[in-house]
């Protein structure tokens, strides 16, 4: 099976629409248990976008954002991305380090803890869809940018731009209970580990 | 008259003449490309992605790629009045957004879209005469049409004119 990013079919986005609940629910509990907090998710979003589009995802192309990325290999290769913006980063450090600064510095301690939150979610999703689907998935340190949304979404973006003019990828989004947070996933394998994802659930 | 401002996106090229501007935001790994006839005053800005479209199959959009985007940015000037010979370069952009002690050069591709354009213009005889490449951060870029001068803001590194 070839998977072709301009015709995905309605039951192929339905299943990765439920791999990708699967995974973001256990990465929404592990982000609930460590800010002690009611964590809520969305259905994800399967997205095909144009490159053009990718950024307005995160309120267009210069909206200052904190990107938190992952490389992936092994069985499933691509990229993991944790995104928030600077208000809910602010307001996500606040509530682990229980304290109230209300400007929109991150200090070294700040961007290390975000680093951490990321990678807890990060390797809980990958963890969750690693044990769905019986293939090995490796996940890397985290490496954090603090940049213009259109920058940061050009890495993955770039991925993308080898095999087709646009990108595929499962996106959640996660609230939490008072909105002071909000955070979207992207986990974009490549092509070859979408195939594989999909033959790995039985899909053909 | 009013001053039109074109905004150009990834994987995205356009021209204008004078005193029309061209911008794109936020680039990253990606290179914005700028070109400039200052007798005819005719601009053109091309947003790639990727250095070479002979490394993949899949090269129908021209935009995407540094070679194939620079060529399509002089077809299209010309048409418009620009003459080749009088074209000048001005490049921004290639950051590595994102810092691996990785072999994965996919994250070297910022040093490696700034190369390939470099190696382009050179093989089509056409003069950088300022660039504000690499680095860790993100640039938006505007051409103004009417003198050529490229405006280049970030968020925490500045912002100049080249």
């Amino acid at each position: 099976m070839t998977i072709n990013v301009d015709n995905l079919n309605n039951f192929m986005i339905d299943v990765l629409k439920e791999l990708g609940n699967i995974g973001a629910g256990n990465a929404a509990t592990a982000l609930a248990s460590m800010i002690s907090k009611k964590v809520d998710m969305n259905v994800p979003n399967v997205r095909i976008l144009e490159f053009n589009k990718v950024a307005e995802i995160l309120g267009g192309e210069e909206n200052l954002v904190v990107g938190i990325y992952f490389e992936l290999t092994e069985d499933i290769v691509g990229n993991m991305m944790f995104a928030l913006d600077m208000d809910s980063a602010v307001n996500l450090t606040n509530i682990l380090f229980n304290r109230k600064k209300e400007s929109l510095d991150l200090d070294e301690m700040d961007i290390s803890a975000l680093s951490e939150i990321g990678n807890i979610i990060a390797s809980s999703y990958a963890n969750s869809l690693s044990t769905l689907t019986g293939l090995k998935i490796f996940i890397s340190i985290p490496s954090i940018s603090i940049d213009m949304a259109g920058a940061i979404l050009s890495v993955p973006a770039i991925q993308y731009g080898h095999v087709a003019d646009h990108a595929l990828m499962i996106e959640t989004v996660f609230e939490e209970d008072q909105n002071l947070v909000s955070g979207n996933l992207f986990f974009l394998p490549n092509l070859k580990s979408f195939e594989k994802i999909l033959k790995a659930l039985g899909v053909n | 008259m009013n001053i039109e401002t074109i905004k150009v996106g990834m994987a995205d090229l356009n021209v204008t003449k004078s005193p029309n501007n061209l911008t794109t935001l936020g680039l990253g790994s990606c290179v914005g490309i700028t070109l400039y006839d200052k007798i005819n005053k005719v601009a053109g800005l091309a947003h790639i992605m990727l250095p070479s479209s002979k490394e993949i199959k899949n090269n129908d959009n021209k935009a995407k790629f540094a070679d194939t985007g620079i060529e399509e940015l002089i077809r299209q000037m010309i048409v418009l009045g620009a003459n080749k010979s009088n074209l000048v370069a001005k490049i921004a952009g290639g950051s590595q957004m994102f810092n691996f002690n990785s072999s994965n050069d996919m994250l070297r591709i910022g040093d490696r879209n700034v190369v390939a354009t470099k190696s382009k213009l050179k093989e089509l005889n056409i003069r950088i005469i300022s660039e504000d490449t690499g680095g860790n951060f993100g640039r938006t870029i505007v051409l103004d049409s009417s003198d050529g001068s490229l405006h280049v803001r970030t968020i925490g590194h500045g912002e100049k004119t080249i």
